[in-house]
């Protein structure tokens, strides 16, 4: 028993199961899928379209209600939103209305508390955001944007953060930029991150572990240990362990949809994972 | 990510003039209602008054030339001098027709805001209510005003209650339709903080509404001045639209034009009020 508590994981993901209804009947979104995430972990979720990633993401953040099963956050199970839980949604999701400064408080406004000052101005400097505090989103590029969302996310010194796929809708080189930016805060924070990503480079760069889901209803299909050291260079990530990695992944991925004689030798369009 | 929303940019802005999107792009809603763009450049302006002076000085000289009467069309310059002679005049009418506007609006304004707030908080009684605005809206409550008189006299209270009537639906039709754009990721991320449904509907749903609203607000106001104006027209003895059917049956027709131009800039006041409200306040959207 002892033990056991001792290992509590951060979240702990215990058979968790959704079912959407609509108007064409029940959907079974998740199925039974469960999964630990351990402190100071950084853990990439990726999967098919629609295998449920984002619905179990939003569960562990208590925003959507599970069917069964259950989520723990520290052993205690999720019922509703929690503060020691930021989120970073799709986009940036920022308040069109409000510049950034404002953007930022606008958590501490809702829970009433006074924002950390000096805390806020370190994350902004760490994302170089200095000074853009007076400017509206509008003003700003995407990935500025989701750089603030992920501040405003931070400014509140969650314990964990979940990621949803924050930067699908960025440019390549700008999507590395950022993973770049959350390995430095996470080296910086040590802040427990689960992150969805339909990016298997993404998923190998940041996380210690990759979750693949099958597809709907989403199960958990492998769990992949990503062993390279941190902070990891272009280097690193140009080396064949990555690249046989990422190559396993896709096939999980692919599945059925590859012939028998590619696995042998990957090509590029395999990577092409959409229907 | 602004890829999508700069589409509506395309529709709308026929110059391509960079420079002046900013502004004309701010209040898109506001300026399609009002049927042209908002603040122009410099040289535009010049263009407009051209324009103004040309027509204005070329009715002018068209009435003259040909010995038009002055009960069919009175030249401009006797219609700016009647301004200025009758103003005194005509300033108490005014004053009673603004009464009755804002009072009118105020009270239409409100009850049109809170309905709309309330009701798209329950779209089944959304449903039920729906087909009811639409009579409210497009039935002329101008109608009324005869059936407003017989009970309430001819004082001011028909006339605010049919401004009221005439405003209230165009305010509430159009904030519905702002509180029914629900961005569930915005709502979704309130929500993450543990915000209440008061605390969502003050930091989301209104700041996303209002753009609309100033929208209703302004048709509401203008359909509001319309009515006033109509109300007079049917009864009692004093404000503008009084002024209209009396200058007009001893046929001082500079005098009724005088109080037409009154009119028109009264409505362009409250579409350039509700302009520089919208451009302060709701220019995040676009």
């Amino acid at each position: 028993m002892s033990t056991a508590s001792a290992r509590t994981p951060k979240l702990g993901v215990q058979a968790a199961t959704k079912v959407y209804q609509t108007g064409s009947g029940d959907l079974l979104a998740l199925d039974h899928c469960s999964l630990d995430v351990q402190s100071n972990e950084i853990v990439s979720i990726v999967g098919p379209s629609g295998c449920g990633k984002t619905t179990l993401l939003w569960s562990m953040s208590g925003l959507h209600r599970l069917t069964a099963g259950s989520i723990l956050l520290d052993g205690k199970e999720i019922t509703g939103p929690r503060p020691e839980i930021g989120i970073v949604f799709q986009e940036a999701n920022l308040l069109p209305w409000r510049n950034l400064d404002a953007n930022i408080n606008f958590p501490f406004e809702i829970k009433g508390e006074k924002p950390d000052r000096a805390w806020i101005a370190h994350l902004l400097n760490r994302v170089g955001l200095d000074g853009f505090g007076g400017k509206f989103p509008r003003e700003l590029s995407g990935g500025m944007q989701q750089r603030a969302a992920i501040v405003r996310a931070l400014a509140l010194k969650p314990s964990v953060l979940l990621m949803d796929e924050p930067f699908g809708a960025l440019d390549s080189f700008t999507r590395e930029e950022m993973n770049r930016l959350v390995e430095e805060i996470w080296l910086d924070t040590k802040t427990t991150i689960v992150f969805i990503t339909h990016s298997i480079e993404e998923a190998i760069f940041l996380s210690d572990r990759v979750v693949v889901l099958t597809t709907r209803p989403g199960r958990v299909a492998k769990i992949y240990n990503v062993p390279f050291p941190r902070p990891r260079s272009l280097e690193i990530m140009a080396t064949k362990e990555v690249f046989d990695l990422t190559n396993k992944i896709k096939m999980d991925i692919v599945g059925e949809r590859v012939r028998p004689s590619t696995p042998e030798r990957p090509s590029a369009e395999i990577v092409r994972i959409r229907p | 990510m602004s890829g999508g929303d700069a589409i509506p940019e395309f529709s709308k802005a026929k110059s391509g003039a960079k420079s002046g999107d900013g502004q004309e792009v701010s209040l898109t809603n506001l300026s399609a209602f009002a049927g042209g763009p908002g603040i122009k450049s410099g040289a535009e302006v010049a263009a407009i008054l051209a324009v103004a002076v040309v027509i204005i000085g070329g009715i002018e000289l068209a009435l003259r030339v040909f010995h038009v009467p002055q009960y069919i069309m009175p030249p401009p310059s006797s219609i700016v001098y009647a301004l200025f002679d009758e103003f005194p005049l005509i300033a108490p009418h005014l004053g009673y027709t603004l009464v009755e506007l804002v009072s009118g609006f105020a009270i239409g304004a409100i009850v049109g805001l809170v309905m709309a707030a309330v009701i798209t908080q329950f779209p089944f009684a959304e449903k039920i209510v729906a087909p009811y605005i639409l009579i409210l809206v497009t039935t002329p409550m101008l109608a009324l005003v005869p059936l407003l008189i017989l009970r309430f006299g001819f004082g001011y209270t028909p006339r605010i209650i049919a401004v009221a009537l005439a405003a209230g639906p165009m305010v509430m039709i159009n904030a519905a339709t702002g509180f029914r754009r629900v961005d569930s990721a915005k709502i979704a991320l309130a929500r993450s903080y543990g915000a209440s449904t008061l605390q969502i509907f003050w930091n989301i749903r209104a700041p996303m509404a209002l753009p609309m609203i100033l929208v209703g607000l302004m048709i509401g106001a203008i359909f509001g001045l319309l009515t006033a104006v109509g109300a007079e027209m049917v009864g009692g003895g004093f404000g503008l639209g009084n002024r209209l059917t009396s200058y007009s049956s001893m046929i001082q027709m500079p005098q009724f034009f005088a109080v037409v131009l009154i009119l028109s800039t009264l409505g362009i006041l409250i579409y350039v009020l509700f302009f520089l409200i919208g451009k302060k306040w709701a220019s995040w959207e676009t």
